[in-house]
């Protein structure tokens, strides 16, 4: 039941145009346009080095957050999860299915990323298995509040929030511009924010060879224990 | 439109058998498959008499006003129950709490016997909202298949659309069908799981005559494979001519429950047209007491109290009398409008 779920939700976001421009053809322009080029000063080093991690991260919130948020919430204005409730699916199933899915999906991005990454030029360090955890600990996070938003807000506010919250975060959560470059009372807030651990935390791991980002973890297991928690309590299915 | 019989006539004949453990084969019958031979049965009914839904002293309020008015009525297995009424009395509110969709504030609801939240319902029971209900962007056929998975012995989605006249529109988008389109795949949805009982608000609403009678037929095979129906409508002639029993309801209360020809009665009307201006008052005259006749509109003439020959011959031989030809002379029943206008003073669909 919910693989047949899931395997319908994934079938419906690719087919979704608008999805693939976010979760897919935003990040590989950014990730190509801002590595070829000298438009940024990104420090020493590779520019794709500190591009790539970055650029997964802004994956991670263009499926878990923005589309998941935007999709969720136009099933719930058009009484999709209602109808879902009266059949035998039971909601927790609804829910792993969109986990899942939102996880698929973040596989196929992060192939896509680091495929193009390593055809820039793109070293990785440091262990898969810690970059793995960063990213699974972002999805939960980004994935609570997209629920969230979708739960309680109506449709159109989630849209035109989600969008903005992506636009935002991507502009200063250390995506794709430094967080070094902003002033250092600022600079210790954006770092507080999800974004910014995922960034931070991925390129810990990938650029610098850490083992195990202790700040960035924390970060985001306290992003997503708030997030999942609000959205079990407020979500509303119709 | 394909004639395919989907629901097993054999089905009233099985009621009240429980069926035997592990009777739930996992298998559909598929297109151009004897349907009639080897076929998963509705076999896990419950015992006939059991109410397929009860419901006592409903109570439904949203702040002040009580949307659901200590409302009562059992809907039987194998029959089809219309709840009639204006909008806003309160029938898609009783609707979505037999559905599990809200909680009652007082009085009892049982559905299949059981609590209306209960989830083992889920898969016994179908559901055709209002409206929507599926993604835009889902394609009939896929969106019906993916719920047919959730059953465990469901229709075969391709002969189910074929029956309903979408086989054509199978891969196109929900938002792209029509809204009779959208209306039928919404039904295909509701029953495509085998269920005992469907709840059906307003099937029939914006599809065309023909979209129309496949829902009725499609009503009717339900009905006679045993299933308890339950729907809403605001169309008389659809109440009158699907349900085997009438609610009728007003601000949330019930204002007259039977079949529909106990609901219409032995009252009878005599209905003619003549040229117009023709002494009413004169002809009323004639009439035994307690007759009402009125001219609307003009040239139309309508003769109400106890219709019996004798009433009759006095209005043929008055007409015969004064040289009136009465053309489309006819003797009706009363139809549910007129029940309805009668009993609420409002016309049912302002």
């Amino acid at each position: 039941m919910i693989l047949a779920q899931t395997g319908y939700e994934i079938r419906t976001l690719l087919r979704n145009g608008e999805q693939l421009l976010l979760t897919l053809i935003i990040p590989v322009v950014l990730l190509t346009l801002f590595s070829a080029t000298s438009l940024l000063d990104l420090g020493p080093g590779d520019r794709v080095d500190f591009l790539a991690p970055g650029v997964l991260a802004l994956a991670v919130m263009s499926t878990a957050f923005t589309g998941q948020a935007i999709g969720t919430g136009f099933e719930r204005r058009y009484g999709v999860l209602k109808r879902l409730g009266a059949t035998p699916l039971p909601r927790g199933g609804l829910i792993a299915a969109k986990t899942l899915t939102v996880l698929a999906v973040e596989a196929i991005q992060a192939a896509v990323i680091c495929a193009v990454a390593l055809a820039l030029g793109w070293h990785p360090h440091g262990d898969p298995f810690s970059a793995v955890l960063l990213l699974l600990l972002g999805t939960a996070a980004f994935s609570g509040f997209g629920l969230l938003m979708a739960g309680t807000l109506r449709a159109e506010a989630t849209l035109a929030a989600a969008n903005l919250v992506y636009i935002l975060l991507l502009a200063v959560g250390g995506v794709v511009f430094p967080l070094d470059d902003f002033p250092g009372g600022i600079r210790s807030a954006l770092e507080l924010l999800p974004i910014a651990a995922l960034a931070d935390g991925l390129r810990d791991v990938l650029q610098h060879g850490a083992a195990l980002p202790g700040g960035p973890l924390l970060i985001l297991a306290v992003w997503a224990a708030a997030g999942l928690a609000l959205a079990a309590r407020f979500f509303k299915w119709e | 439109m394909s004639s395919v019989q989907i629901f097993d006539r054999a089905l009233t004949r099985a009621r009240g058998r429980r069926a035997a453990p592990g009777a739930r084969r996992v298998r559909t019958a598929g297109p151009g498959a004897d349907l009639s031979e080897g076929r998963p049965k509705l076999g896990f009914m419950a015992p006939p008499g059991d109410g397929a839904v009860e419901i006592d002293a409903l109570v439904k309020r949203y702040g002040p006003t009580a949307a659901v008015d200590g409302l009562s009525f059992h809907a039987a297995r194998g029959e089809v129950t219309a709840m009639l009424g204006p909008n806003g009395a309160g029938k898609t509110t009783t609707i979505e709490i037999c559905e599990g969709f809200r909680r009652a504030d007082s009085g009892t609801v049982r559905v299949l016997g059981r609590d209306p939240g209960d989830r083992e319902l889920r898969a016994r029971v179908g559901v055709m909202p209002q409206s929507g209900g599926v993604p835009g962007t889902a394609r009939a056929g896929e969106f019906l298949r993916l719920v047919a998975s959730f059953h465990a012995s469901p229709l075969d989605p391709a002969a189910l659309l074929a029956r309903l006249g979408l086989t054509e529109q199978a891969r196109t988008p929900f938002r792209r069908l029509s809204g009779g389109q959208q209306q039928r795949l919404s039904l295909a949805v509701a029953v495509v799981g085998r269920p005992e009982l469907v709840f059906l608000d307003e099937p029939t609403t914006g599809l065309d005559p023909q979209a129309r009678h496949a829902t009725w037929e499609l009503v009717g095979e339900l009905r006679a494979a045993g299933v308890a129906v339950v729907l809403t409508t605001h169309h008389m002639d659809e109440a009158e001519r699907l349900a085997d029993q009438v609610v009728i309801v007003d601000h949330g209360r019930i204002v007259a429950e039977g079949s529909p020809a106990e609901l219409t009665g032995a009252e009878r009307q005599l209905r003619f047209r003549a040229r117009p201006g023709l002494g009413v008052e004169e002809l009323l005259s004639a009439l035994p007491v307690g007759s009402t006749a009125k001219e609307s509109p003009a040239g139309h003439y309508l003769i109400e109290g106890s219709v019996d020959p004798g009433l009759l011959a006095t209005v043929t031989a008055w007409c015969a009398s004064h040289g009136v030809m009465a053309d489309d002379l006819r003797i009706e029943r009363r139809t549910l409008e007129d029940v309805f206008l009668e009993l609420t003073g409002r016309e049912l669909r302002s």
